[in-house]
């Protein structure tokens, strides 16, 4: 309902919008509906929030925007950025947005981190290949991201491997991969789940600045609510396939008004314990 | 609770971990840890991000060697393992590892797998308790037809909750949960860290809960241990920790949780560098990003004090 509300002055500057998107995914026996018509938008230079149970389709709604659905996945509805349908993009197309126009934090970290490459070699790849720097601008570059996810030395990390970081570094690791290119719109999937609240907080305000000052626009995918409240200017929350509630933050997270989203708040250890 | 004479569960003295690499420091991941966990006792273990605390738990698993100290397991000490050939005893001792994606085999159904832990169980003369993998995947919130299925099929989420599933299946002595339910939402977060406590509590074993989420850990521990940089720093009862916490790095950390009052506001962040382990700061770690810190803190290290502090503020009585 909000959506209408900012439309007359808001359609324009949506960036990227999702509209019915229904997702099928093969199981044993046909398929399996895993969304059942999603309804998103995202703006430059806001955050909205997607919470919501566990194996609602959050994951898989951040997947459909970049392509990378598992095999066999079938989709319907449109996401179109900057009016392009990216469904309907041929995969060459599309690979040629990932990453530059539209990037992602990956709730599993092995999806963003290869291996066997150092991390100086995956994030000057990326910097050389999408944005043609040469060598030297590309390693200065990289040390600078690192330094912004506060990676302690960055010039030594450069030449070490995922397997020599802590679970955290690695996700800031992969945070600063998905930043490398200035994005326009970034899908960070529970981007601070490996990390404490201190250098999470340094992460929620490098988020925040690069929306305010580059105009970046970010779904947030994150089950905690706290970092909901204090990064996300807009929150929908979903429920086995289906948004069932969408608000400001102030209002999903203070007057509810779907039952799942009032569970959800009652849960949080400290509001039930004596 | 406890008698004191007994040998704690888990002990852990002096330990020291370091990682090696050609030309360059040793990382010096931890740095002379003593820790215990006793019976029916369920630890926290909190601290910033690469402070030390997987290296920790591998090493109390066996899976890391010490370079230094003594980790013991029913008195008896913890040898470093080949991982391939696990010792059947060292099945009472169960890790969660952090990444969910990465512990799971790809290959085989989610209920074999929780079978191996049935099985190992059972090896150990442990009956007692649920003996199909259904009955622990409904344990965990999650549909019996789920045995079925493969990881691949799963969300982060559920994913977690296979994991702690296969754990408790093996009925393990000593669980080292490794930030085990960083993925779910508050409503399973809770369900599932209160049936990891009642496995501590009914079935007397410990519990080392490794989180980032403070709010859990102060729901289901006894006792809180904070880190930073391969040292503890402070450590004490669940509730007087988080009441009036004393190390400004704890501090600190309470300071910066996020709170879900929809009023938009930043947490603060620490000032100063994360640190490298493989170029600590003098004395105190904490003392460049301390804002107590005075004259000498960047010269003595402070020792842990029997009231479960290390810091010059706090000197021992
Ligand atoms: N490869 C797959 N094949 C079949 N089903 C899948 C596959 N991957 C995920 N699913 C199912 O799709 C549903 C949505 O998964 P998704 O990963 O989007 O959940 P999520 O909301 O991100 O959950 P979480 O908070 O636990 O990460 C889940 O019920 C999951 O079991
Ligand atoms: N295999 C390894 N080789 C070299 N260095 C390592 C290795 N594993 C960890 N380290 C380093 O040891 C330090 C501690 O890492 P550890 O994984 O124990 O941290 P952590 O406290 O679990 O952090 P997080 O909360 O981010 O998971 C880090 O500086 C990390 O880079
Ligand atoms: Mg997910
Ligand atoms: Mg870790």
């Amino acid at each position: 309902m909000t959506t209408t509300e900012t439309t007359a002055t808001g359609k324009a500057v949506e960036v990227l919008r999702i509209d019915g998107l229904t997702l099928d995914l093969p199981a044993e026996h046909g398929a399996h509906r895993i969304l059942h018509g999603i309804d998103l938008a995202l703006r430059p230079g806001r955050i909205h929030g997607l919470a919501g149970e566990s194996g609602s389709g959050k994951t898989m709604t951040g997947l459909a925007v970049l392509g990378l659905l598992p095999d066999g996945a079938r989709t319907g509805g449109r996401i179109r950025l900057d009016g392009t349908d990216l469904l309907t993009l041929p995969p060459r197309q599309l690979g040629a947005l990932r990453g530059r126009a539209v990037s992602m934090v990956f709730q599993d970290p092995s999806t963003s981190l290869h291996p066997m490459l150092s991390i100086g070699h995956q994030l000057t790849d990326h910097l050389r290949h999408h944005r043609k720097l040469d060598r030297k601008a590309a390693r200065a570059r990289a040390v600078e991201l690192l330094g912004q996810v506060r990676i302690p030395n960055p010039a030594a990390a450069l030449r070490s491997y995922p397997h020599q970081f802590s679970g955290g570094m690695r996700q800031r690791i992969a945070i600063a991969i998905a930043l490398a290119c200035d994005p326009q719109v970034l899908i960070a999937d529970e981007p601070t789940t490996a990390l404490d609240v201190t250098v999470q907080a340094g992460v929620l305000r490098l988020l925040r600045r690069l929306c305010d000052e580059l105009g970046l626009a970010v779904l947030l995918i994150t089950h905690d609510l706290g970092v909901m409240s204090a990064l996300a200017d807009s929150v929908s929350v979903m429920r086995r396939g289906r948004v069932v509630e969408t608000g400001p933050r102030g209002q999903v997270l203070t007057a509810p008004r779907h039952e799942y989203t009032r569970t959800l708040l009652d849960a949080l250890p400290g509001r039930n314990t004596p | 609770m406890t008698s004191q004479s007994r040998p704690p569960l888990l002990g852990v003295d002096g330990l020291v971990v370091q990682y090696r690499r050609p030309g360059a420091a040793p990382t010096r991941a931890v740095g002379g840890v003593s820790l215990e966990v006793r019976s029916g006792e369920v630890v926290g273990l909190v601290g910033e991000s690469g402070c030390g605390k997987s290296t920790l738990a591998r090493a109390v698993c066996g899976l890391t060697p010490a370079e230094e100290g003594r980790i013991t397991f029913d008195g008896t000490p913890v040898r470093p393992l080949n991982v391939r050939r696990r010792d059947p005893a060292l099945t009472a001792v169960q890790m969660v590892f952090q990444d969910p994606y990465g512990s799971l085999n790809p290959r085989r159904r989610v209920g074999a797998q929780i079978v191996d832990g049935i099985r190992a169980a059972a090896g150990r003369g442990e009956t007692d308790g649920p003996r199909t993998p259904e009955e622990y995947l409904s344990r965990v919130g999650l549909p019996e037809s789920d045995a079925q299925r493969y990881p691949h099929e799963f969300s982060g989420g559920q994913r977690q909750r296979i994991a702690i599933a296969r754990a408790l299946a093996a009925r393990p002595r000593l669980l080292v949960g490794d930030e085990p339910i960083s993925a779910l939402d508050a409503s399973a977060q809770l369900h599932v860290a209160t049936l990891m406590r009642s496995l501590a509590l009914e079935s007397g074993a410990g519990l080392l809960f490794i989180s980032h989420d403070l709010s859990v850990v102060r729901h289901i521990a006894d006792r809180i241990a904070v880190m930073y940089l391969g040292r503890i720093v402070e450590t004490g009862p669940a509730a007087e920790l988080w009441d009036s916490p004393r190390h400004p790095y704890t501090q600190a950390l309470l300071a910066s949780i996020p709170q879900p009052d929809g009023a938009g506001v930043l947490p603060a962040e620490l000032p100063g560098d994360v640190p490298d382990p493989s170029a600590p700061p003098s004395g105190c770690h904490f003392h460049p990003r301390c804002p107590h810190a005075f004259d000498g803190c960047d010269r003595e290290e402070p020792r842990l004090t029997s009231g479960g502090v290390a810091c010059h503020l706090h000197p021992a009585a």
